[in-house]
Formats: structure tokens, C-alpha cells, sequence
């Protein structure tokens, strides 16, 4: 690895604050010409706001950007493509009105370039004059990778680039990637795949909770190091878990929820598990591996592509969240803006689904209402000060809200999809009391969290997926962040870890 | 041509069906002439100009709610330049009326920029102050025009070699659009500023990340909103020979044909010959009903029905057309 020459892109002590909220504060990359290099962290490590920050997309608050050595601002991400740096999110970035030819014009991307690298990462027919909107997800990401290729950037910064292709043209991408290492450019790599980052990059850089922790060079057994230190001392800290365990019932109740094999297009591929009555299921994946379409098709909202569902013993089909609340199945989603009427009254909130629609037409039994209501707001110790718009509540409050409602309408089922994100520390203890509460009373509960901590909190098993599988399931005894974390990787449970084992098991390798 | 033929179907079924509505004009009133086709075109005239302004700023996924209000100062403004002045006056008169409307237009768009105030909300602020300073400048319908200006949208085109009986179909007015929608709208479409106008309009996170320079590209089609709108005005004071200062009924209609006209409301989608083409089916549609002397109030119904009846029947057929 040519260690002696001068870094071709370094970002140093970026900081970027929101408020108070200090998303970035110490980050910094070094990126040398030639190699592939992984930018890793946990959920809300700081990843994306750094990618934003490089691309031009934030300006940061504080810190220095050098290209081959020369300071630069980078002030959107025309002054980003200028400098040599280009980028390929997440989400296309086609316009989806234009038709791919006129997507090539409107940045100025050579034509011919661009075909040779669309043929070279495997798509052989493309209609320029098809509009970008009627182009598949996957091939709109070929299309997005090819155009930053054509103009030909120093450095390419690719986020999550494999995540929505099919093994084939992942793999073509991966081949591509790599052969542009040869001539001297470099690239950004973010990904969650252990496989294709132990396969592809030379070095990684591992930010957590908004600074740079290490930069490692990436060889046999590096996975636990990086695992290391994404979590940090996080690790050294032992929860209350035996504590929170020993309450816990030991015999199960009926099964209640039952999923079979259920598949959601692309993201959901094969998810199968039970919930008992009584019983609260964590449920640990990265983002974007296929736990919101889950939680989806469990609420109604979508219509599984294969698999079955059983509520109660009974298969069912969900053709709207109606049919799922029908069934004793209620929806907590993490953004709360999407479950209540953020103008309208505690009262109101609490009683829409119990009292609208639902059941009946007609006049509302404002005295039955009045006491459910009163009784679901003691129960959760809602604070009431701010009660006649609930968008004056806090977060904590709103969310309180938003379960208190299910419990007034006798749910049977609640899925809870991140429930803490953005409340404070003594709320989110009373939501563990409330969801523990719940579960004694025979309910039971889905509980998707993005913080690994919560899992031995508040749960009596976790289940880990991982591109849209399930990978593990875990006892709450051997939960911990660490376990969890490797999982959520789709790493082995145990840590003697050699390189046939960690092949990925979501992806059979393509026939040659 | 067949995916020229399918990108613009719309366009096309919008055709037939003036066509359609002009067969049924001549068997409600079988004297129908040129005569008749070229005073529709010239009151359809203001109302086109007014929807190739709206239609600009739907595209790069704006609206301007100011439009009329825009049409109202510009024509006070030609009327009175052109008040007891020589035919050249006309000469500086019209590229100063057609910077005044650019100006007007572009300061939408930059207050929508800088202030971040929603666009409904800034140009319908813009609509009251415009409708104040056109009293300002001209307290009641007054000035004057240039005698060749009013030449220009009055009459019919004689064209040596053809037959009168087919160059009467070709009224001035009609000329007028289609030569200010080349010079305007051509060149713009294939430009890179065109482009940038569709992308702001499609996805604005996706333009941006594309390079798309937002800010200028939102006011400059805010401005060539300003430049149809600043034309419409200028028409009005054309065929009239004077300046009214109050805005006549051109904002809804402009709205209205831009939705007929098969450009999405959200931005990014159509063109600007279908919202055209719509203005002078929804002129036709009421020159019918007139000769038909149906209830004015019923004729606004009638409007109305067309207008959510073709949205939904376009909408369906995209929707099969997809889904085969």
C-alpha cells in the first residue's frame, strides 16, 4: 500500500452542531490515492452527517477540508464535483421526470462514457430516452454509479451502493470499484457488509457518537476490532440484565403472533418467528434491513409478497391497518407526526381509535370515552399541563400518547417501532415500566429499537435481521450490546471468527 | 415517433378535442367562420399568455398567484409609455414592459428564496400589492397604444400565393403566440436552465445533489413568468388600446388550463403547447355554451366537470398505460 504518499482528500476536526445537539465533534478522514477505504459506525455514529459534509449537501460548523493538500471549501455539491469528488447516495439522484439522456445533459455527463460504464457493470440494453421514474430501483443505482464514473472524480464516495442490487450486479459494482483503485483514484466505501468491506477495502475509519475513534487496516479478524470500536466503552458497561430478567415469567403464554417465512418485495426475504402473549420480542437490525417493511405488513399497511402471518392460531390478510387493529394489532411508529393529530386534544388522540370509526357510526358515548380516557392517562402518567394540542407535548408525552391509545382500545398486540428515539432518559424508563407493565398483563409486544441497551431492558428474547433475514435469536441473558452489535452485522454469535464463517448468508454467491 | 406520439398523447388528445369541439361549433352554428375562430383567438390571447406563465413556474414546482395582478401593472404600465406618443415609442415601450414583468417575477422568486415564506403565500401577497400599484400608476382604464401593436392581434394574415379563404384561418393573434412560445419557450426547453427547471420542479433534493444551482434556477423561472405575464399584459393593452388597472379573470383560468393542460400541479411534468392548446378548448367550450345560451352560472359548472373529468380520465389512462 503506498503508506508514503500524501493523502489525496483529508477532513479534519469536523464538528457540526444543530442547537445543542452536536452531531459531529471530532471527525476526521484521511484518504489515501489508491485505495478503498470504509467509513464505519453505528446507527447515528455520525456517518451520513459526515457524507453530507464532504459532499457539500451541510456546511460544517467547524473544520477543515483539503483536497491533494489545498484547502477548499466545498460549499454544495456542484463545488464538490469541481474539486474531483463525487458521490452516490443512498437514494437515486435521477430526476425522475427526465429521461435518462437528459439527466446525462443536465450534468454534463458525457454520453459515450457513460454507456461503457453502464455496459461494464452488466446492464447491456438501456433506452436512453426512458424516463428515470419508469427505470427498476436497482438499474436506477447502476444508472447513479455509471454517471459518477463517467466524469471520472479523484474520489468516489459510494453510500450503501449495494444494498438495493441483486448479487449479480452487486458484484459486477464491486469488481468495477475495484479496478478504479488501479489509476490511482480512491474511494469511499459505507457499508454494513463485513463481507464486501473484508473483500474490497484497504483501510476503514470508525466514527462513534460523532468523532473518529481508530482507522485500521483491514485484514483477516478485523471485524472484532471495528466491532470493538463502534461500541467502545459501551462494552465495559454491565447492565442490570439479570436484575431485570429474574421478574420476568418464566413459562410462555399461547402464541399469539406467528410469522412464517413472510417476504416483502425486495427487503423482507424470509422472517419467521413467534410472539406469546406476555412476552415482549426485541427486535436489532441496521438500518434499512428490511424491519420497517416487517412492521408494516404486521400493521396492515402492506401487502406481504409471500408468506403467512397467524394471529391467534388463525392465518390472516391484512389489507389495511383497519383489518390489523381488527385483529387486536396496534402500530406505535417511531415518527409520532404520523400517528397523531398533532392540533388536537390528549382526549381526542386517546380516543380516535376506539371511539372513531372502528366500531361503529353514530353518536360517541362521551361518558364511557371520558373514563377510559381519564383512566389510560393516570395509568401512563401523562403530563397533562399541555393537553389541548398535543404537539405542545414533548416528545416523551407524544409518545405516551400514541401507546396510551392502544391500551384504552383493549390491543392485544402492540408493535412498538422505536419507541425511546428522541425522549428523555426518565421517560423512556417509564415507557420500559409501561411495556414490562403490558407484557404482565398478558399482552404482548414487537419491540424494534435502534438502541442495543434497551434490548436487555425491556425484552425477553431479540431477534436479529439482517438483509432481510433472521440471523440469530438471542436469549436477553446473553443480549448484550456486544452480541447484539455482531449480530445485527450478521456476524457469528461465537467470537472465534475465521473467514469462512463470515461468509454473508443473505447472499449466495452467483453462478458464474 | 412512437415514443414522440406517447411522451406527448396528451398534447395530442387535447387536439382532437378542440377539433371534436370545433365540428360541434359548426353544427350548433353551422355560419361559424374565420371571422368568429380569429376573435376567439384574440380574446383566448391574455388567457394563453397567462397560462404559459403560471405553466413555467408549476414546472420548476412553483405557483404565482400574483399572475393577473403581474398582467395588470405591465399593461398600465405599456398603456401610459405609449399615451399620446409617436408609433416608435412602441419600440422602447415593449422591451421595457417585458424587463418590468421579468423584474416582477424574478422578486417572487427571490423573496420566496431568501425569506423561505411558501410560494402560495408570497405571490398572493404580491397579487395585493400588484393590484395596488396598477391604481397607483393609472387610478382608471386610460393611455394608449401604438396603432401597430393593435395591428398586430386584430385581423387575419394575407399571405401572397394563398388563398384567402384559407389565410383568414390564420389569425394575427394565433401568430403572436406561437412566434412568442418559439422564441421564449424552444430555446429555454433545450438550454441547460430548461433542464434545471424540470429537475427543481421533479425532485429538488435530487437536482441539488446533481449540481443544480436551486436559488437561481427557482428565480429565473419565477422571471420568465414574469416576461409571459408582462406579454399577457401588453396583449391587454393591444386589443383594447387602453390600460385597465383592475386584473381581469386570468389567475383561475390560468391555473385551470395548466391542469388541463396535462402539467402536474406538483411540478416537473408536461410542457407548455398542452396548457395552450387547454386555453383555447376552455374558450371554445364557452363560446359554445354562449351560442348555445345556456345559463352563464351553468356554464361555470360545465367548466368545472370538464376540467376534473379529463384530469381523471388522463390520470387512468397513465396509470393503463403503465401497467401494460
Amino acid at each position: 500500500m503506498p503508506m508514503t504518499t500524501s493523502p489525496l482528500l483529508e477532513a479534519n476536526g469536523l464538528v457540526k452542531t444543530y442547537g445543542a445537539v452536536r452531531a459531529l465533534r471530532n471527525a476526521s478522514l484521511s484518504l489515501l490515492p489508491g485505495e478503498v477505504h470504509a467509513l464505519m459506525g453505528a446507527n447515528g455514529a455520525g456517518k451520513s452527517t459526515m457524507v453530507k459534509i464532504l459532499t457539500g449537501a451541510l456546511r460544517p460548523t467547524a473544520g477543515r477540508i483539503a483536497i491533494r493538500g489545498v484547502e477548499q471549501k466545498v460549499r454544495s455539491p456542484a463545488d464538490a464535483r469541481r474539486a474531483g469528488l463525487v458521490s452516490v447516495y443512498q437514494e437515486p439522484s435521477l430526476i425522475p421526470d427526465l429521461d435518462v439522456l437528459s439527466n446525462l445533459r443536465l450534468t454534463r455527463t458525457p454520453v459515450d462514457a457513460f454507456r461503457h460504464w453502464v455496459h461494464e457493470l452488466g446492464v447491456p440494453d438501456l433506452d436512453l430516452s426512458e424516463m428515470a421514474r419508469d427505470v427498476p430501483l436497482a438499474i436506477l443505482r447502476v444508472l447513479d454509479l455509471a454517471r459518477a464514473l463517467a466524469i471520472e472524480p479523484d474520489v468516489l464516495l459510494l453510500d450503501e451502493m449495494t444494498a438495493a442490487l441483486p448479487a449479480n450486479l452487486a458484484e459486477k459494482v464491486l469488481e468495477v470499484v475495484r479496478k478504479q483503485t488501479q489509476t490511482g483514484r480512491s474511494v469511499i466505501f459505507i457499508s454494513h457488509r463485513f463481507l464486501e468491506i473484508s473483500a474490497l477495502c484497504d483501510r476503514a475509519t470508525i466514527l462513534r457518537d460523532g468523532e473518529t475513534v481508530g482507522v485500521v487496516d483491514i485484514g483477516p479478524d478485523v471485524e472484532d476490532r471495528i466491532v470493538e470500536l463502534m461500541l467502545g466503552e459501551r462494552i465495559l458497561r454491565k447492565h442490570g440484565a439479570a436484575v431485570a430478567a429474574e421478574a420476568r415469567p418464566q413459562a410462555l403464554g399461547k402464541t399469539r403472533l406467528s410469522v412464517r417465512n413472510l417476504r416483502v418485495g425486495t427487503k423482507l426475504n424470509d422472517v419467521s418467528f413467534d410472539l406469546h402473549d406476555g412476552e415482549v420480542v426485541g427486535v436489532v437490525a441496521l438500518e434499512g434491513q428490511g424491519q420497517d417493511e416487517l412492521f408494516a405488513a404486521l400493521a396492515g399497511s402492506i401487502r406481504p409478497s409471500a408468506g403467512v402471518i397467524k394471529v391467534a392460531g388463525e392465518a390472516v390478510k391484512f389489507g389495511k391497518p383497519r383489518d390489523a387493529i381488527e385483529r387486536g394489532i396496534a402500530y406505535v411508529p417511531g415518527d409520532r407526526s404520523g400517528a397523531l393529530l398533532m392540533h388536537r386534544s390528549v382526549r381526542e388522540n386517546i380516543a380516535l381509535p376506539f371511539s372513531a370509526g372502528v366500531r361503529r357510526w353514530g353518536p360517541i358515548n362521551m361518558g364511557n370515552e371520558r373514563t377510559t380516557v381519564l383512566r389510560a392517562i393516570e395509568r401512563l402518567q401523562i403530563d397533562t399541563r399541555a393537553q389541548g394540542e398535543v404537539r405542545r407535548l414533548s416528545g416523551g408525552n407524544q409518545q405516551k400518547v400514541t401507546i396510551a391509545r392502544w391500551i384504552a382500545a383493549d390491543a392485544k398486540t402492540i408493535l412498538c417501532f422505536d419507541p425511546t428515539r428522541g425522549i428523555d432518559v426518565r421517560t423512556k424508563t417509564q415507557i420500559y415500566t409501561l411495556v414490562r407493565e403490558l407484557a404482565a398483563q398478558g399482552k404482548s409486544v414487537l419491540y424494534y429499537t435502534s438502541e442495543l441497551e434497551e434490548i436487555q431492558l425491556v425484552c425477553d428474547r431479540a431477534v436479529a435481521i439482517f438483509g432481510g433475514r433472521v440471523v440469530d435469536v438471542l436469549p436477553v441473558e446473553i443480549a448484550d450490546e456486544l452480541a447484539l452489535t455482531r449480530a445485527a452485522y450478521g456476524l457469528p454469535r461465537d467470537t472465534a471468527a475465521d473467514l469462512g464463517i463470515l461468509a454473508d448468508p443473505t447472499r449466495p454467491k452467483a453462478a458464474p | 415517433m412512437i415514443a414522440f406520439s406517447l411522451r406527448q398523447s396528451w398534447v395530442i388528445g387535447l387536439v382532437v378535442l378542440f377539433v371534436a369541439l370545433f365540428v360541434i361549433t359548426r353544427f350548433i352554428q353551422p355560419a361559424y367562420g374565420a371571422r368568429d375562430f380569429a376573435s376567439l383567438t384574440q380574446a383566448a390571447l391574455p388567457y394563453a399568455f397567462a397560462v404559459a406563465a403560471q405553466t413555467v413556474i408549476v414546472l420548476a414546482g412553483g405557483i404565482d398567484l400574483s399572475i393577473a395582478a403581474m398582467m395588470a401593472v405591465t399593461s398600465v404600465t405599456a398603456a401610459l409609455l405609449m399615451k399620446d406618443q409617436s408609433a416608435a415609442s412602441a419600440l422602447y415601450a415593449v422591451p421595457l414592459v417585458l424587463a418590468f414583468g421579468f423584474a416582477l417575477g424574478a422578486l417572487n422568486g427571490i423573496l420566496i428564496t431568501i425569506s423561505r415564506v411558501p410560494d402560495i403565500v408570497v405571490t398572493l401577497a404580491m397579487m395585493f400589492v400588484l393590484q395596488g400599484v396598477a391604481l397607483l400608476i393609472l387610478p382608471s382604464p386610460g393611455g394608449g397604444a401604438a396603432d401597430w401593436l393593435k395591428a398586430l392581434v386584430v385581423g387575419s394574415l394575407s399571405v401572397p400565393g394563398l388563398p384567402d379563404a384559407v389565410s383568414a384561418w390564420i389569425p394575427h393573434a394565433l401568430l403572436v403566440v406561437v412566434i412568442a412560445v418559439c422564441v421564449v419557450w424552444i430555446p429555454l426547453k433545450r438550454s441547460q436552465l430548461g433542464l434545471s427547471i424540470y429537475a427543481i420542479g421533479s425532485s429538488e433534493l435530487a437536482a441539488f445533489r446533481s449540481g443544480v444551482p436551486v436559488a437561481r434556477t427557482r428565480i429565473l423561472a419565477y422571471g420568465i413568468g414574469g416576461i409571459f405575464a408582462a406579454l399577457g399584459g401588453l396583449t391587454l393593452t393591444m386589443s383594447t388600446g387602453i390600460g385597465a388597472p383592475i386584473p381581469g379573470p386570468y389567475l383561475l383560468a390560468s391555473v385551470a388550463a395548466v391542469v388541463l393542460g396535462g402539467v402536474a400541479l406538483t411540478g416537473g411534468r408536461g410542457g407548455l403547447v398542452g396548457p395552450i392548446v387547454a386555453v383555447f378548448v376552455l374558450r371554445l367550450v364557452r363560446t359554445d355554451l354562449t351560442l348555445l345560451s345556456v345559463d352563464p352560472n351553468v356554464t361555470t359548472i360545465i367548466e368545472g366537470v370538464i376540467m376534473v373529468t379529463v384530469v381523471m380520465f388522463g390520470a387512468l389512462l397513465a396509470m393503463r398505460g403503465r401497467s401494460t
